[in-house]
């Protein structure tokens, strides 16, 4: 499923995917960066907040531990440790206690098979398929996931596209820029057309993920409709609009703490599900403005300064 | 970065599924019967469907052909006349070199991608074409030059002695003369271009990069390597067709210049 498209599109971003695509090769075994220090913190110490190896991950990371010190729980951070394979192998050997995630890649993760794709759902699998001892904590309504996304003058061309549905009327007139692997994956082609009836005109396939490839030809016309990720900063630099899913043709991805639930007390699931409650979209979509825009901000002052705007910190 | 490309190979089984069931949108879809990528790559070359239509083996390989030679034929346009010029007169010496060392450390793939955001038509040929001119300048740029730069200086002054204009000189006594080496600069560069073609498929052109990229999308590394073979082999094909070329075409009566001989007489200070 899609649990491993987040990474991996992120991944492809820059210069660096040629690097990459040859580092592919010889980068199978995923060495653990972290086997050295595997039973460093079993008991006792400061909670260890993880993340997987991209910005969003990494200032929600640190938007917990700094909700864990602020609530008296001494919380140390460990950042980019990898993707999930990596990363779940870490809370269970004990390197990492909180991690935070994504509701339906993680489903997807531990449950290859599953097909459940509404946010309710999702949750409500989630705890049963979790290896033993993790466990998530309450999700916030902040998601990120593949979105289709308009101009504000496409959709007001075709009299105001706000969801997939207003989108299927008009689907055979336009072409859809996505990585490639969306031709062929469940949600990609396959799920527009079998949820929503929508076949593109024509698909191209840009290999940025989202990136500033992926805008600027959708700024330029030469796509209509692509796929962005739902936090993506560019989407209110250049006032694109993003559909709606009714259908869930996506899965639901809040981001939720994955945690190793006998380090995680009552005092800190409460500092936790406290950054739930209030961390939305928004919220992550300026987050990473800061911190991957023009400002190159610290993930961690922008995750302090989120804090103290919520009242978290002081 | 490279993590996240770990994590695409370690999630190869939770993929499988998906792909298998949806075979049918996939243009060239094969199935495999071994879960090995080498021999995944070898059913995949084996199989008849990768060998029709548009985004068959035979279309690709000749978008890749394609992007080859215009890249080429604008890269000989630049740098040859550029190398003869500096290779006879011995001006600018300094400057192509370190400028040729430069361009050769481009990464291509960022470039391809800064060109295509500043090009008016983002998705289009040309942005991608210019970034592969940049790879190809240098080998064909110092190649002419130094094949100039290494004809023995007697030979040049015997012409000059008897008459011949610069002209007569460049093409009649240089050109001929520093020819195995120009050309061994330009199979190099054929080489290079050849090999790099697939990084446009990352900006939705053609050609047989379009099986690595798309491969690697979804894990399917049958076709990746299945790809990565068939770039192989036009690579050698071509050079090996330029290799008779250059046999024919460079003169019997000289001894084929090796290239230690050809750098050790340009940075000897000759011109």
């Amino acid at each position: 499923m899609n649990n491993i498209s987040r990474p991996t599109r992120r991944a492809v971003l820059g210069a660096a995917a040629g690097l990459s695509v040859l580092l592919a090769v010889t980068a199978c075994s995923g060495s653990n960066p972290l086997s050295s220090s595997s039973s460093g913190s079993a008991s006792g110490g400061p909670v260890v907040v993880g993340s997987a190896n991209f910005p969003e991950n990494a200032i929600i990371a640190e938007i917990y531990a700094g909700a864990l010190n602020a609530a008296g729980v001494t919380a140390t951070t460990k950042l980019n440790i990898g993707a999930r394979e990596v990363y779940i192998k870490a809370i269970q050997d004990g390197s990492v206690d909180v991690v935070p995630d994504y509701s339906g890649n993680l489903l997807g993760f531990v449950d290859p098979s599953n097909t459940v794709t509404d946010p309710a759902g999702v949750l409500a699998a989630l705890p049963a398929k979790l290896p033993s001892g993790l466990t998530v904590l309450a999700a916030s309504s902040a998601e990120d996931k593949d979105a289709m996304v308009v101009t504000a003058e496409t959709a007001a061309k075709y009299g105001g596209l706000k969801s997939i549905t207003d989108l299927a009327k008009v689907c055979d007139q336009l072409t859809l820029g996505a990585p490639p692997e969306f031709k062929t994956r469940p949600y990609g082609l396959p799920g527009l057309a079998k949820i929503y009836n929508c076949v593109p005109k024509a698909f191209t396939p840009i290999s940025d993920g989202g990136g500033p490839l992926t805008v600027k030809a959708l700024l330029n016309n030469e796509i209509q409709v692509a796929d962005i990720f739902t936090t993506s900063p560019d989407i209110p630099a250049n006032n694109l609009v993003v559909l709606e899913d009714p259908l869930h043709n996506w899965l639901a991805q809040q981001v939720l703490p994955l945690v190793k639930a006998d380090r995680i007390n009552d005092k800190a699931t409460a500092a936790l599900n406290n950054v739930s409650k209030v961390l939305t979209t928004q919220d992550l979509i300026s987050l990473r403005n800061q911190v991957e825009g023009t400002q190159k901000m610290d993930p961690k002052a922008a995750a302090a300064a989120w804090l103290k705007d919520k009242g978290i910190t002081k | 970065m490279v993590e996240g490309w770990q994590g695409h190979n370690a999630c190869q089984q939770c993929d499988g599924g998906a792909r298998v069931s949806l075979s049918r949108t996939m243009a060239p879809a094969t199935t495999y019967t071994s879960t090995d990528p080498f021999s995944q790559g070898w059913q995949w070359l084996g199989d008849p469907v990768n060998w029709q239509g548009p985004s068959g083996i035979p279309a690709r390989i000749a978008e890749h052909l394609g992007y080859t030679g215009l890249t080429l034929l604008i890269s000989v346009a630049i740098a040859v006349p550029i190398g003869l010029y500096v290779g006879h007169t011995g001006r600018g010496r300094v400057v192509v070199v370190s400028l040729a060392g430069m361009l050769r450390a481009l990464p291509t793939l960022g470039i391809m991608t800064l060109f295509a955001l500043i090009a008016t038509s983002t998705l289009s040929l040309m942005p991608a074409i210019w970034a592969l001119v940049l790879l190809a300048v240098p080998p064909i740029l110092t190649g002419t030059y130094a094949g100039i730069a290494a004809v023995d200086r007697e030979i040049v002054d015997a012409a000059r002695g008897v008459g011949m204009t610069e002209r007569q000189i460049l093409f009649g006594v240089e050109v001929p003369n520093g020819l195995a080496v120009m050309l061994g600069g330009f199979r190099s560069a054929v080489l290079q271009v050849i090999a790099t073609v697939a990084v446009v498929a990352f900006i939705s052109l053609g050609g047989l990069g379009r099986y690595i990229i798309d491969g690697l999308a979804v894990q399917d590394y049958g076709q990746v390597l299945g790809g990565a073979v068939i770039i192989a082999a036009v690579a050698i094909a071509i050079d090996g067709l330029l290799a008779v070329l250059q046999r024919v075409v460079v003169s019997p009566g000289l001894k084929e210049i090796s290239i230690s001989e050809v750098a050790l007489s340009s940075t000897g200070g000759k011109a």
